[in-house]
């Protein structure tokens, strides 16, 4: 088997998580080139449909990105994506994709370090789990 | 509104697994607003089944059509013109939506994809509970406009058991007793006098008790 | 005198009535019922037996009551909204009557989810204040409760419950009063720890002369031991077991625990005596009837009197 190099989407918050993400940039930190990013106004923006539509179009992996906890720019959006997420996790279990392959992240926008930090971490968890078994089939 | 939890996938799998191509349907009124059968979880219904198909090695097609109403006949006539390429159809309706789907389709398997429960009102974001039981007769006025039909655990209609306490019924200290606001009601309203006044036994005719029931509007029915 | 029953005689008589229960059998054996009734006979003027108590299936209260029946005791039956429409709670009646049983109690029932059939419908087609007004046109009126005549009306002592210690406080002297209004004949109070609040109840009772109306018998449950005065206090809903009768309960050794529940109950007993409008007692000793004879002695009930 070739090496597997996952694909990871990560929805990010504009007011934390995106800046984050171009600090990281700017401050030349590398990560893992396996993370899309979508940017989102808020991560209370991201519906479950959102999560469950890319794994089902070949995600290996998502996160979701919010600021951190009391910090939303819309007061309570990053609690409502985390109750969101844990919904959608049970949904996966359900479809029969383990629960590991999403996750709920938290940062503010001048962590740069963490962006980087996460987004390795989270690539080199999905990289132990292998290809989401959805891809797997898809590519029989 | 009529709330409704959807099934597991894995039976709603088990439901499908002899067929291809799936009309997969959802309705506007009572199902989107307790987020059991919308338009939105259609859509989450429908990547959901085609993954967990394509899981088990089996591709499916599934299209998604959500409905104004689908209780009502003049709706469900939408549904002709792609009827034919479904081989079965997936209802995310109330119970009464899957059935007039089945009675209008009659050579078409149809299977309900949500678990009807209960007529219930929104208590707060995404906590809906019970508050009427359609008995056909109703006793709001009498009981200070809280039902102690439907918000009894034991259907007392003169007042509460033994098993009240603090307010909340016996049956679990997330349920409220339904006469103890009933009785905080009457006395807000200066009408605890009422309460002495006895209910007699309910006459369960207009409650389902004779079969089947039905309402016929002269006036309106043709 | 409304009845034949030996309850209404001696509440009618004047005396302290004593009533006692019995819980048939989890299975069919008829010797069971027998042998707990035996340690009732002659210490008691009725004998509950339970309709499927706390919701847990037993014996049928009717066969069981016609057990009890036949060795001569004055049965007590029960029956609950739960588990019964109107037409079998009419059927019930007929069918005891038929054998003599002339006196009842009207309950709501322990709600399922408490029993071992958690699955189950609960009925309440009617409920027990509904009951108790469709028991007392059957006697009274000689009517069944869909208008129809009976041949031949049983005529039942119709007993109901109330519990002075469940929620909202205020409304438990109004229930009373509506349960009487219906045509409750007695009252079988719920276990009483909590003297002093059912004595506030008891003057609520005497306020709107209630205590006139109807014969109140106050409930009492001996404490087997200390779990049991805990599990009270904390588990069953609608009972008030004030902390200081499980710091009784706790301040003596295991062995002489039983003893002391029984001397509480005597006390309890004696107390209640004491208040106007209390026309006798309900002795509830769960599985533990054997302990019922020695409760009336030392209380002062024994012998009960001829009527």
């Amino acid at each position: 088997m070739e090496k597997f190099e996952p694909v990871i989407v990560a929805f990010c918050c504009h007011y934390c998580a995106y800046t984050a993400a171009d600090m990281a940039g700017s401050l030349r930190l590398p990560y893992p080139s396996n993370i899309k990013i979508i940017r989102v106004p808020c991560s209370g923006k991201v519906d479950a449909q959102h999560i469950v539509t890319a794994f089902e179009k070949g995600a290996d992996g998502v996160f979701v990105a919010g600021c951190l906890e009391g910090d939303c720019h819309f007061k309570s959006g990053n609690a409502r994506a985390a109750r969101r997420v844990e919904f959608v996790k049970k949904y996966l279990e359900e479809i029969g994709i383990e629960s590991e392959r999403l996750e709920m992240v938290n940062m503010s926008a001048g962590m740069g370090h963490r962006f980087a930090q996460v987004a390795t971490e989270i690539t080199q968890k999905i990289r132990n789990l292998g290809p989401s078994p959805v891809r797997t089939t898809m590519a029989q | 509104m009529i709330t409704a939890e959807r099934k597991p996938l894995e039976e709603l799998i088990e439901y499908i697994k002899p067929f291809k191509r799936i009309l997969l349907l959802g309705c506007n009124e009572c199902v989107t607003v307790c987020a059991a059968g919308g338009r939105k979880e259609v859509g989450l219904l429908a990547s959901g089944l085609q993954m967990a198909m394509l899981k088990n090695g089996s591709n499916i097609e599934i299209r998604q059509h959500t409905l104004e109403r689908q209780c009502d006949p003049e709706y469900v006539e939408e549904l002709v013109p792609m009827i034919d390429s479904a081989d079965a159809v997936m209802s995310m309706a109330c119970g009464c939506g899957v059935q007039q789907v089945a009675m209008r389709f009659k050579d078409k398997p149809v299977f309900p994809a949500v678990n009807t429960t209960f007529m219930g009102a929104s208590e707060r974001q995404g906590v809906w509970a019970e508050r009427c039981q359609g008995c056909g007769n109703c006793l709001l006025g009498l009981t200070g406009g809280i039902c102690p039909i439907a918000r009894c655990a034991k259907q007392l209609m003169n007042g509460p058991c033994g098993g009240s306490t603090g307010g909340k019924c016996e049956i679990s200290n997330d349920v409220d007793c339904a006469w103890q606001l009933i009785w905080d009601r009457l006395k807000a309203l200066g009408l605890q006098d009422r309460y002495l006044d006895i209910i007699p036994a309910k006459d369960w005719r207009s409650g389902g008790g004779s079969g089947p029931r039905k309402i016929i509007r002269e006036d309106l029915a043709e | 005198m409304k009845t034949e029953s030996r309850l209404e005689k001696v509440l009618a008589a004047g005396h302290l009535a004593v009533t006692s229960e019995c819980g048939p059998p989890r299975g069919t054996n008829f010797d069971e019922v027998v042998r707990k009734s035996k340690y009732l006979e002659g210490i008691v003027d009725a004998v509950n037996v339970t309709d499927n108590q706390t919701a847990m299936v037993r014996m049928s209260s009717l066969a069981a009551s016609i057990i009890i029946k036949q060795q001569g005791l004055n049965p007590l039956f029960q029956v609950t909204c739960r588990d019964r429409n109107r037409l079998a709670m009419q059927a019930d009646i007929l069918g005891a009557y038929a054998f003599g049983i002339d006196t009842m109690l009207c309950l709501s029932g322990d709600h399922t989810k408490f029993g071992d059939h958690p699955m189950a419908m609960n009925v309440h087609d009617i409920d027990s204040i509904q009951m108790i007004q469709m028991v007392k046109d059957m006697r009274d009126k000689g009517l069944f409760q869909g208008g129809a005549d009976i041949k031949g009306p049983p005529k039942m002592f119709i007993g109901a419950a109330a519990n002075p210690f469940a929620d909202p406080f205020e409304l438990r002297v109004m229930r009373l009063a509506k349960k009487i209004a219906a045509g409750a004949d007695f009252i079988q109070t719920q276990c009483i720890f909590n003297v002093d609040k059912f004595e506030k109840w008891m003057e609520g009772v005497r306020e709107k002369g209630l205590h006139k109306k109807c014969y109140i018998l106050a409930g009492v449950t001996p404490c087997k031991s200390l779990g049991a005065a805990r599990y009270m206090a904390n588990r069953v809903p609608g009972m008030d077991v004030p902390q200081e009768i499980v710091d009784r309960m706790a301040s003596v050794p295991k062995e002489k625990q039983a003893e002391e529940g029984l001397t509480i109950c005597v006390e309890t007993i004696e107390r209640l005596k004491k208040i106007e409008g209390v026309a006798g007692f309900h002795i509830m000793a769960i599985e533990w009837e054997e302990k019922v004879e020695e409760i009336c002695e030392r209380a002062g009930l024994l012998p009960r009197p001829q009527v």
